[in-house]
């Protein structure tokens, strides 16, 4: 059985925008899954679907065996969501929204505020139980949202772009808090902007794009795909004229940055030769962009007809 | 987390029947916890108004102007309004409380808490009528007191009290709540209780008795759903109604049935909430 089984899934929205167009997808029991995708690629209006938030228009969908057409409750019961943009009562405490929300999954109040005590304390929300929401900074509601969502403990773990406008230091104890999760069983799906994020923390990946699944593999193998890696150099001393090598294509940066796409049959040893032959050292060197990102950016880059098709869809 | 074997998950909880009406009951009690809770946080808003505007009635109305018009249907004219005055608020109160607090979680987004959680519509629409339903309850009990400050009310039918509040209070949430599923901003809240139900409320007994109308309209008035609720309550206290009991209890009954059915079957379309 899978955490997650999706056939034939379409949306068609009542302005005729087709922002799904056939999904097939399954995702793995206690997998850490990456769903990724440009703006209006699809990837909300699916995690609406799995929430019911959105009406599909055909397909099946079922969670952990259970089909929302036939067993929607129990299907529900077993997802927890955290969505891209703040849905909890602003005028609310934080230990209110959890209790309320452990309740609407039919938690007891008593087990309803045990809960409400682990998650505020393991999200680090417990001096603001009891302070009025609105008044939390951006990353606390974020946390809360996390925290409310865990709250009924669901087997599988929805996040839509929870990371978004959180600082870094706040977003890497985020991942560590899911890491934990996912080790002790629960599924998480990720969708994301920063692919960094996705790249760290999944082990498999689907990429969607025009309402359409474009890839769906392990995060390793995908990655192995990527054909070359762009990488920029930074250089001991100013250089003014672009080097030329026989089979690499330089491009000068700036007086003190070379910046070189180095594909799977090449190596970066020859290249620091080469450089190197000509007088050039080089001081350090970093992937101009995160290696999932470029090959997402291929991928995208791709399937324009499907983008297009998606064109403006508001997902 | 989710494998802590000392506390049955609600995904297991679910898999069972019996889970899933326990689930339901629990999701229901919050829901109206919730609601009570918003009541009584902003009192000021939602008690106290009805009960000064009710003694503001008994003392213009009732002390001064109704020392003129004397008897009415055969009781003092501050006696006769006393039933139409609490009726009034537990009308205006529990349409208010529903269209406000459902509407109010729709455009902060919060029903979405609901709706992603495994509760039947049915549950929530029960669950907010039940808190107008309160709200009607505190908000009656509050006129009564200021009307027992200027009147006296005997009590001749206690059951038919009780029956006329609690129906009169179910079809005015269930009312509000259709007006919150529909409503697109806060003028949208508005519109009815402004245009419709102020005027059907004002038309509706409160004042006076139809056998004053001229027969037109006295007819007319007969299609006023408001002026059998407010008559059948004050049969329950004066013993004296313009209209048949049995029928006014039968159009409110009547009455909350359809509009049950039609706020959930808007929430089962999502209408409002769902794309």
């Amino acid at each position: 059985m899978y955490a997650l089984s999706i056939r034939g899934l379409t949306k068609t929205y009542g302005n005729g925008v087709q922002a799904l167009r056939g999904i097939d997808l399954d995702v793995e029991k206690g997998d850490f899954f990456a769903l990724l995708g440009p703006n209006g690629a699809g990837k909300t209006t699916l995690i609406g679907v799995l929430t019911s938030l959105v009406t599909k228009t055909a397909g099946s969908v079922s969670v952990f065996g259970h089909d929302i057409d036939r067993e929607l409750e129990a299907a529900k019961a077993c997802i927890g969501i955290v969505p891209q943009e703040i849905n909890f009562n602003q005028f609310e405490t934080p230990e209110t929204i959890l209790v309320n929300q452990a309740g609407f999954y039919g938690i007891e109040r008593p087990l309803a505020r045990e809960r409400a005590d682990k998650y505020l304390s393991l999200l680090q929300l417990s001096d603001k139980r009891r302070k009025m929401a609105r008044g939390l900074s951006g990353g606390m509601k974020r946390r809360l949202m996390i925290a409310r969502a865990l709250v009924h403990e669901p087997r599988l773990l929805i996040l839509d772009e929870p990371t978004a406008g959180v600082d870094i230091e706040i977003r890497r104890s985020m991942w560590d808090f899911l890491r934990e999760i996912n080790a002790r069983g629960t599924t998480i799906i990720l969708t994301t902007h920063y692919l960094e994020e996705a790249e760290t923390l999944c082990r498999n990946i689907a990429i969607i794009n025009g309402g359409l699944i474009a890839e769906r593999d392990r995060m390793s193998t995908l990655l192995r795909k990527l054909q070359a890696e762009t990488f920029l150099l930074n250089l001991r001393e100013a250089i003014t004229a672009v080097p030329q090598v026989a089979g690499y294509a330089f491009t000068l940066v700036d007086e003190h940055t070379l910046e070189v796409e180095v594909s799977k049959e090449q190596s970066l040893n020859e290249v620091f030769a080469r450089l190197t032959a000509l007088g050039i050292g080089v001081l350090s060197m970093r992937n101009k962009v995160n290696r999932l990102e470029e090959l997402f950016m291929k991928l995208v880059e791709t399937k324009p007809a499907a983008r297009s098709a998606a064109g403006g869809v508001q997902t | 987390m989710s494998t802590d074997a000392s506390e049955a998950t609600t995904a297991a909880a679910a898999d069972s029947p019996k889970g899933l009406n326990r689930a339901r009951w629990v999701g229901f009690k919050t829901i109206v916890i919730r609601e009570y809770g918003r009541i009584v946080r902003i009192w000021a808003q939602t008690i106290v108004p009805s009960a000064v505007t009710s003694a503001l009635y008994f003392v213009i109305f009732g002390s001064l102007i109704g020392q003129r018009v004397g008897l009415m249907d055969g009781v003092p004219y501050m006696q006769y309004i006393a039933p139409g005055l609490i009726m009034m608020a537990v009308i205006t109160n529990s349409y208010g409380n529903v269209v406000s607090s459902f509407f109010g979680a729709k455009f902060g987004k919060h029903v979405e808490e609901m709706l992603v959680a495994p509760l039947p519509n049915w549950i929530i629409v029960l669950g907010y009528v039940v808190g107008g339903l309160l709200r009607g309850f505190l908000v009656g009990g509050a006129v009564t007191i200021v009307s027992l400050i200027f009147t006296h009310l005997p009590v001749h039918h206690a059951f038919v009290i009780l029956g006329a509040v609690v129906i009169t209070s179910v079809v005015f949430s269930l009312a509000g709540f259709i007006n919150a599923q529909f409503a697109k901003n806060f003028d949208q809240v508005n519109w009815i209780p402004t245009f419709v139900l102020t005027p059907l409320t004002y038309f509706g007994g409160v004042f006076y008795s139809v056998s004053l109308l001229p027969e037109w309209a006295r007819h007319l008035s007969y299609a006023n759903p408001i002026l059998h609720m407010v008559n059948a309550f004050r049969y329950g206290f004066l013993g004296t109604s313009d209209v048949d009991v049995g029928v006014a209890f039968a159009i409110m009954a009547a009455s909350a049935l359809v509009l049950f059915g039609v706020a959930v079957y808007f929430m089962h379309r999502g209408t409002g909430m769902r794309e």
